[in-house]
């Protein structure tokens, strides 16, 4: 399995959809081929039409507010005493977090193909924040799927998609967290493809929806690039980009720009969701090597049992808990171009609470497991090493979480 | 030498009737119970079609998932479900047997060992709802080898080009979904509709078993008394829910209610 050069990642897969010859794939309904066919059609029309890619940058730049800060973490930096720590503060963006890409993206080819509704799956309740926030500003209505085990822990991104007029359907099978809502929001669109488009909230599904969720978050890496070049004026020699990794929408999009620079100059490190220290359960399949298998329409490691039933998953934080994995990241892995590990939800939290002291910066749950592992690696690393995190949520729908498991003195009150 | 699933739709052809395929999860509501239901009902349908049971399933309603859910629930594995195809197979009034589900457990199983076992255990056909033409294409001639009736499924949505390539890599037996819907939706268009669909699929194919799925039951089922077969599936899954939520044996209720499905389009 080889990753090609200057070919960009989202085209690489075979003539099925496959990354590698096996991962991602179309395992869907005969019902949904249609719908599939014409959306890959009209996305690799559109992706390279130059009026289509103007009014995307419009929007990311004047609705989205592209680019979002790359700054330099000044305080953590010294406390930890090792390598620079920055970080991209993607949560900057329109809605607080990276989501808001793939839903405008998503959004944009619905309106283009004359559909009138959207629907989404949410599982922190960002996709579906922005997918509410997106459909609103084109005119969309807007059906937003959410497991109900979701819908309470994460009630300040409901209450923002009630507020954008989205309906919120809750999703009461299985373990009613993102998985259930993936699955309750691609059996509605069996059932009204004809009118309805589908947004899925990460790089996970069918093939053609890793394609177009990679192809939107890649704006975080285009900005960075630029930024890199104006800050150092050049790519560093030395530069370690950390993500959380649930999905694998921000992860890709963090690093996309930089795939053919060699590993020991521009190094990936997903981190996965560990799960509580003394769980057997966790999010994390690339981390604790789950075997391959069909979830959501795209074969991946995924975590299951021996007959292929797909095991619930236990995180702190929503929009990583989920048993799979995107194709991109499975091919990521096993071309070894990224490097994977696993941060526990207590690590993720103890991050959250150093990042908070010193720096005027809040992320979420998400990329507090990035935060996690990069501060512990930076401390082992050298003063010219580059290490950014990309702070793709903002921490403000996890305050209840936050209040219950440290006290109210780290949440804001705004 | 017919196969057994071309020789039941050939014995409802010369009674002047189309074949009546029922659809139960395996392990609902235990294993027991659905050996027993597979028992009973064979009396009155010609092909049963076996669900297995998968907890993420992409196609299904709340019925079929509320069924799968229970089975899962009550610990059926890969394993079980053969041995209780096998153990029907022995019965005196046996059918032939559809597995129905998803291409994960197949894919975790092995394709070759899964195949191997349903040979063994009597299954005699699969429909894999998430594994579409062209991606069955390797594995529906693996099932042809084996004797095993791969069977494709069509929609509304099919286009004129694929249905032409997809009939024509079928084996004996193709299943048309009536309607955009998951299963046991309720029928959103006319039956006059469906029956043209179902007949140019004919037209293309029609030395084909063509069988109609998805919003059939007791109130529709009338209407397509001039086909090859019809599936019912949500609402018999539907009896065992309301049977086990009312303390009374879905076996029973299960069996009256398919002799009833049997006797409107006889």
């Amino acid at each position: 399995m080889k990753l090609k050069k200057r070919i960009p990642v989202i085209d690489q897969g075979d003539k099925l959809g496959f990354w590698g010859g096996k991962f991602g794939g179309n395992f869907v309904p005969e019902t949904l081929k249609k719908p599939i066919e014409d959306l890959e059609k009209q996305f690799d029309k559109l992706k390279s039409d130059k009026k289509f890619i103007k009014e995307r940058d419009k929007y990311f730049k004047n609705w989205i507010g592209a680019p979002t800060r790359f700054i330099k973490l000044n305080n953590l930096t010294n406390h930890i005493g090792g390598a620079q720590i920055w970080s991209k503060v993607v949560s900057d963006a329109n809605g607080g977090a990276h989501k808001i890409y793939n839903a405008t993206v998503h959004c944009l080819l619905a309106k283009r193909s004359g559909k009138k509704i959207i629907i989404g799956d949410t599982g922190a309740g960002y996709a579906g924040k922005m997918l509410s926030m997106a459909a609103m500003k084109f005119g969309l209505k807007c059906k937003i799927f959410m497991g109900a085990k979701d819908i309470k822990r994460q009630q300040p991104n409901v209450k923002a998609m009630k507020k954008n007029g989205a309906d919120v359907i809750p999703v009461y099978s299985g373990s009613q967290t993102l998985v259930d809502a993936v699955s309750e929001c691609m059996r509605y669109w069996v059932a009204n493809c004809d009118t309805t488009a589908m947004c899925v909230g990460s790089t996970v599904g069918p093939a053609i929806f890793v394609r177009i969720c990679g192809w939107s978050t890649s704006q975080i890496s285009r900005e960075l690039k630029v930024q890199l070049i104006q800050e150092f004026g050049e790519i560093p020699k030395k530069l370690k980009l950390y993500n959380c990794v649930g999905g694998g929408s921000s992860s890709f999009g963090f690093w996309n720009e930089f795939m053919d620079y060699d590993k020991k100059q521009v190094e990936f490190i997903g981190v996965e969701a560990g799960g509580p220290a003394k769980s057997k359960r966790h999010a994390a399949p690339l981390t604790y090597g789950s075997k391959i298998g069909i979830l959501h329409g795209a074969a991946q490691y995924v975590n299951q049992n021996s007959d292929g039933q797909i095991e619930e998953t236990e995180s702190i934080s929503a929009g990583l808990d989920y048993p799979g994995i995107s194709p991109l990241h499975c091919f990521l892995k096993d071309t070894k171009r990224a490097r994977y590990t696993a941060a526990s939800d207590e690590e993720a939290l103890k991050a959250y609470q150093i990042v908070t002291k010193y720096e005027n910066l809040r992320p979420s749950l998400e990329p507090s497991h990035a935060f996690s592992v990069a501060i512990k690696e930076a401390k082992k690393l050298s003063k010219n090493t580059i290490v950014i995190i990309n702070s793709c949520g903002d921490a403000y729908k996890d305050r209840g979480i936050l209040e219950k498991k440290l006290g109210k003195k780290y949440v804001k009150s705004n | 030498m017919l196969n057994p699933i071309s020789l039941a739709f050939k014995k409802a052809k010369n009674e002047n009737r189309p074949a009546l395929l029922t659809y139960t999860v395996a392990g609902d509501s235990s294993k027991k119970q659905s050996l027993e239901i597979l028992k009973t009902i064979s009396n009155y349908a010609d092909i049963l079609e076996v669900g297995v049971p998968h907890n993420t399933p992409v196609a299904d309603g709340g019925q079929i998932q509320t069924s799968a859910y229970r089975a899962i629930k009550n610990g059926i594995k890969m394993n079980d479900i053969f041995k209780i195809v096998s153990d029907f197979k022995k019965s005196k009034n046996s059918k032939p047997v559809i597995f129905m589900g998803y291409y994960n457990m197949i894919f975790q199983y092995g394709e070759n060992n899964f195949l191997k076992k349903c040979k063994k255990s009597g299954v005699n056909g699969l429909i894999v709802v998430d594994l579409p033409w062209p991606e069955n294409k390797i594995f529906s001639k693996k099932c042809k080898k084996n004797s095993i009736n791969f069977i494709q499924l069509l929609s509304p949505t099919t286009s004129n080009k694929r249905l032409k390539s997809i009939t024509k890599d079928s084996h004996d037996m193709i299943y048309y979904i009536s309607m955009l819907s998951t299963t046991g939706g309720k029928l959103k268009i006319s039956p006059k509709k469906i029956l043209a669909n179902y007949n140019k699929i004919k037209k293309i194919s029609p030395k084909k078993n063509c069988v109609i799925g998805f919003g059939i039951t007791e109130k529709t089922i009338s209407n397509f008394k001039n086909t090859d077969g019809l599936v019912v599936g949500s609402q018999i899954c539907k009896e065992i829910t309301r049977s086990l939520n009312n303390r009374q044996n879905p076996v029973i209720n299960v069996s009256k209610m398919v002799s009833k499905l049997r006797k409107q389009i006889s």
